[in-house]
């Protein structure tokens, strides 16, 4: 695929000399060359090397004017591409329409770092609106020379730069540049992936002159998956093409040490792929791959069952040896301060693996072809995938290219990279390229999981009820035992099955509020992982890493606390808050929840059906959400009904608010999905949460009747990151909800019907 | 061992050579070329494979080829078009409902046939009949909104 789809028909001096309705005006005030020369500074027919330092590696106008944006970061479902297309369109001065933004695809776009942390509008696209504002201000500054024009008496209408005084006197980008690259080097920070920033020289637009960042466009994606047009990466299909399925063990970390080849003659054109512990098939059809799979008979080592019971999971946690401690925030002297304490509460909270468990497990096609490795994938990260398929294959970066195709959902590191890497590996053994997908309980059962973990609250009350000392610990499974993404063969299934030795991170974090305690302490400790290669159970990052366990802790303890002193949660809070962007959000919150000022738990109900309201707060790297979940629960069954929430959301600069609150509803729904039902099961062996019945996940019946959003939009500040933030508080929420309906306080995530009605009897 | 199927899909017929112990999903996206029911578990618990065999909603991955006999097979792709959009598919683009949207052959087809049978459906009613599909972005409100928005264009 080249980089514009129609080539220039026209050399740079037949556009500057016009012809047809072009009107180029050279006059005494400057010189042919003086213009030739500034275009030729600008633009040029070859491409500029695809790096961060180049306009053309973020920015190209098309021969037809259209204008394509090359985005090193990609949308997961939440619309990320129009908001994206919004902040380019409005530098440039170009209509929406006419932007197409062109996700991952190593081949087009540099390492902005990938579907990552939230960053998709608040760095990628801080990126972007800088790419697309020192676009216009060379455009602009070309149509000076070519119409003779200050550029302080140009105006710029849809990709039309005129003369203020003389509109007759104008130019299209397309008629300068149109079908031609930027030749204009940025001011590169020399980072890769989410740091990444290269600015121009242009400044961006002031917000009060926005006119299309800020409204509420759709997405045009959504027509063509409605009307099954459009291409998931599992409908990717190339001439030549079989079809690939990989085999897990039984008991994890064991691998094979006899494989029966025999087993499977029978199938057409099945082929077994094994080397160490890596061991897959490939078959003509998908079906034939299916079957050989189910049926290779394969001896497997003997291993030592790696897991603990799982009802000792959290036991395991508090025993275990701490790999790496750390303290992010303190202030005062906490330690003396609890020694004066009038009164001590405390309180422990834990949260168990939670899996992607994505709508379809990875799937990934690999073609090996003259030297070069192409690779559709659904990773979040097709830079990274491109760094760990050169490394697995050992081939060289630039013969790689990896095309980022929309896969069956992702929320974070799930199993797609893996998937790239065993296609790859599939791919290079057996000289064809290799669709691969995994099968339900690979999904389920094999990708990189939520860490569990367990966290201590504890506070320190004066005589007259304030808090004087507070401190939190986590401590838990790394976020990162294998890290963001593939890029390293050590952190995927193929690079360990074949031998690679883990290298396993540490990474936690702490509570993100604004809580002004005199004497604060905030902490975390890591454990290793339960198993050192190819584990079921490694961790790394899922939507909201770690903050979801971290903030159902930290807010339900606040509640905790509020509770303790006998005051209303949202008034307990507001004594200590002092950011007032986060005075705001709980405020919006409770105005619009009509929130009833008074001390948790109610003391007017009785009966089995009981009903109560809880708030949770948190921010995420600038974004402020406040979460109040109104819950109804049944004594006698245990079920949690989570009814009604009211969400107030500030990220800053809202680029499409529609977008946005889709984005939210979506992030509540999987919240409570993850608060209510989801907990990774295992036994000794292995991971026994291998499909949506031994993986329950939400169900329609349970869907909150009423999501309402309050959007608290900062057009004079920076856009933070939405993807993430509002699953955040939604636990804890939750959990005070309950707890202001029965008094009874539930520290342990799922709160599933029977762990509820337990807690109740 | 292989046998010779004749299809019916979206009105057309299709011959496909198969076991007749494979899932009908293998022959409609890898023999009949139709992309759009997905394997989402195989075992028939979260609906992205669902197709209508004689109207009604059949999760194809786990429908032996043997079994589909003479049905008639209508997937996404032939449920609507935009230039003649199923209101359901009109509903959904209306709503922006989907994210990853790998689910939706489950909600749509389910849906479909349920709105075809059952006229002004009550919340209860829907979700009722909805129950067990899957979505792993959480776009249930949507969902909801886009089938009693479709419920009252087909009257």
């Amino acid at each position: 695929m080249t980089k514009f789809e129609k080539t220039s028909s026209f050399t740079r001096r037949s556009v500057l000399l016009g012809g047809g309705a072009l009107v180029v005006s050279i006059g005494a005030a400057i010189s042919l060359e003086t213009v030739l020369s500034i275009s030729a500074a600008y633009a040029q027919g070859a491409k500029p090397p695809l790096t961060p330092d180049q306009l053309s590696s973020y920015i190209a106008v098309n021969a037809d004017g259209s204008v394509s944006a090359f985005f090193g970061k990609m949308d997961m479902g939440h619309g990320l591409h129009v908001a994206i297309g919004q902040m380019v369109a409005e530098e440039l001065d170009v209509p929406f329409r006419n932007v197409k933004v062109i996700m991952g695809d190593t081949a087009t776009s540099v390492n902005q770092g990938g579907a990552s942390g939230s960053t998709g509008i608040q760095l990628g696209g801080k990126q972007m609106r800088m790419a697309a504002a020192e676009a216009r201000r060379v455009l602009v500054e070309m149509a000076a020379g070519l119409l003779s024009t200050p550029v302080d008496k140009l105006n710029v209408n849809d990709g039309v730069v005129s003369a203020a005084d003389d509109t007759s006197k104008r130019i299209s980008y397309a008629q300068m540049i149109g079908g031609k690259y930027f030749n204009v080097q940025l001011d590169w920070n020399k980072q890769y992936g989410n740091p990444l920033y290269a600015p121009g020289k242009a400044q961006p637009k002031n917000p009060k002159d926005h006119k299309i960042v800020g409204q509420p466009i759709k997405r045009e994606d959504v027509a063509p998956k409605v009307f099954a047009i459009e291409n998931f990466v599992t409908d990717i299909k190339v001439p030549g093409m079989v079809h690939g399925r990989m085999i897990r063990p039984a008991v994890a970390g064991s691998e094979p040490v006899k494989v029966d080849e025999a087993s499977i003659k029978d199938i057409p054109g099945a082929k077994v792929v094994w080397d160490k512990g890596f061991l897959g098939v490939v078959a003509d059809k998908e079906w034939n791959a299916i079957q050989a799979a189910e049926k290779l008979k394969v001896e497997w080592s003997q291993t030592q069952p790696p897991f603990p019971e799982q009802a000792t999971l959290y036991d395991h946690i508090r025993k275990a040896t701490v790999r790496k401690r750390e303290i992010e925030k303190q202030n005062g002297n906490v330690d003396d301060a609890f020694k004066t304490a009038a009164k001590v509460i405390e309180a422990e909270y834990e949260w168990p693996f939670q899996s992607h468990a994505s709508m379809g497990p990875a799937c990934a096609l690999v073609e090996i072809k003259d030297g070069n490795v192409t690779c559709w994938s659904g990773t979040q990260k097709s830079h990274f995938v491109q760094n760990g398929l050169a490394a697995t294959l050992q081939m060289p970066v630039d013969k790689v290219r990896v095309i980022f195709t929309a896969g069956p959902g992702s929320y974070g590191r799930n199993d797609a990279d893996d998937c790239a890497m065993d296609a790859a590996v599939l791919a290079k053994a057996v000289g064809k390229p290799v669709r691969l997908q995994y099968m339900r309980d690979q999904g389920t059962g094999w990708d990189p999981k939520g860490p569990a973990s367990i966290h201590k609250a504890r506070a320190a009350l004066d005589a007259s009820g304030k808090v004087v000392a507070y401190e939190f610990t986590s401590k838990g499974f790394s976020r990162v035992d294998v890290d963001t993404n593939g890029g390293k063969p050590q952190d995927t299934l193929a690079g360990q099955t074949l031998g690679v030795a883990l290298k396993s991170g540490d990474g936690f974090g702490v509570p993100a509020e604004s809580y002004a305690f005199d004497n604060k302490r905030m902490g975390w400790e890591t454990i290793p992982p339960l198993l050192d290669r190819a584990s079921p159970l490694r961790s790394a990052h899922l939507r909201d890493p770690v903050g979801p366990q971290i903030h159902f802790a930290s807010e339900s303890f606040i509640d905790e606390v509020a509770a303790a002193v006998n005051a209303d949660p949202i008034e307990f809070r507001l004594r200590y808050i002092k950011e007032p962007r986060d005075v705001a959000v709980i405020k919006a919150a409770a105005e619009k929840a009509n929130w009833d000022t008074r001390p948790s738990p109610r003391k007017d109900q009785t009966g089995a059906k009981v009903s109560g309201r809880g708030i949770a707060y948190s921010q995420r790297n600038g974004t402020r959400v406040a979460v109040i979940a109104e819950v109804d629960i049944d004594r006698a069954s245990g079920k949690i009904f989570a009814r009604k929430f009211t969400v107030a959301h500030d990220c800053g600069q809202i680029i499409n608010p529609d977008g946005l609150v889709k984005c939210i509803e979506g992030n509540i729904v999987q919240g409570v999905s993850r608060t209510l039902w989801e907990e990774v099961t295992f036994d000794p062996k292995a991971v026994t949460s291998v499909d949506w019945v031994s993986y329950p996940i939400l169900d329609i019946t349970e869907t909150p009747a009423e999501v309402n959003v309050v959007l608290i939009n900062h057009p004079e500040l920076p856009p933070t990151g939405a993807g993430e933030p509002s699953i955040r508080p939604v636990a804890a929420a939750i959990a005070n909800a309950i707890f202001d309906a029965t008094g009874v306080r539930i520290r342990r995530v799922p709160f599933s019907p029977d762990r509820v009605k337990a807690a109740l009897s | 061992m292989n046998q010779r199927f004749t299809l019916n899909v979206n009105g057309q017929t299709h011959t496909v050579d198969a076991d007749p112990d494979m899932p009908l999903l293998y022959a409609l996206r890898n023999d009949v070329g139709l992309n759009n029911p997905h394997f989402g578990c195989g075992l028939a618990q979260c609906g992205a494979c669902t197709v209508h065999v004689d109207g009604q909603p059949t999760r194809s991955c786990v429908t032996p080829l043997s079994a589909v006999g003479q049905g008639k097979i209508v997937t996404l792709a032939g449920l609507g078009t935009p230039e003649k959009p199923h209101p359901l598919q009109t509903a959904y683009v209306e709503e922006q409902v989907p994210q990853c949207g790998y689910c939706i052959n489950g909600w749509l087809m389910t849906a479909a046939a349920f709105l075809r049978d059952k006229k002004k459906p009550s919340e209860a009613e829907i979700k009722d009949a909805l129950s067990g599909l899957k979505c792993r972005c959480g776009t249930h409100i949507s969902i909801l909104k886009a089938v009693k928005r479709a419920a009252e264009m087909m009257g």
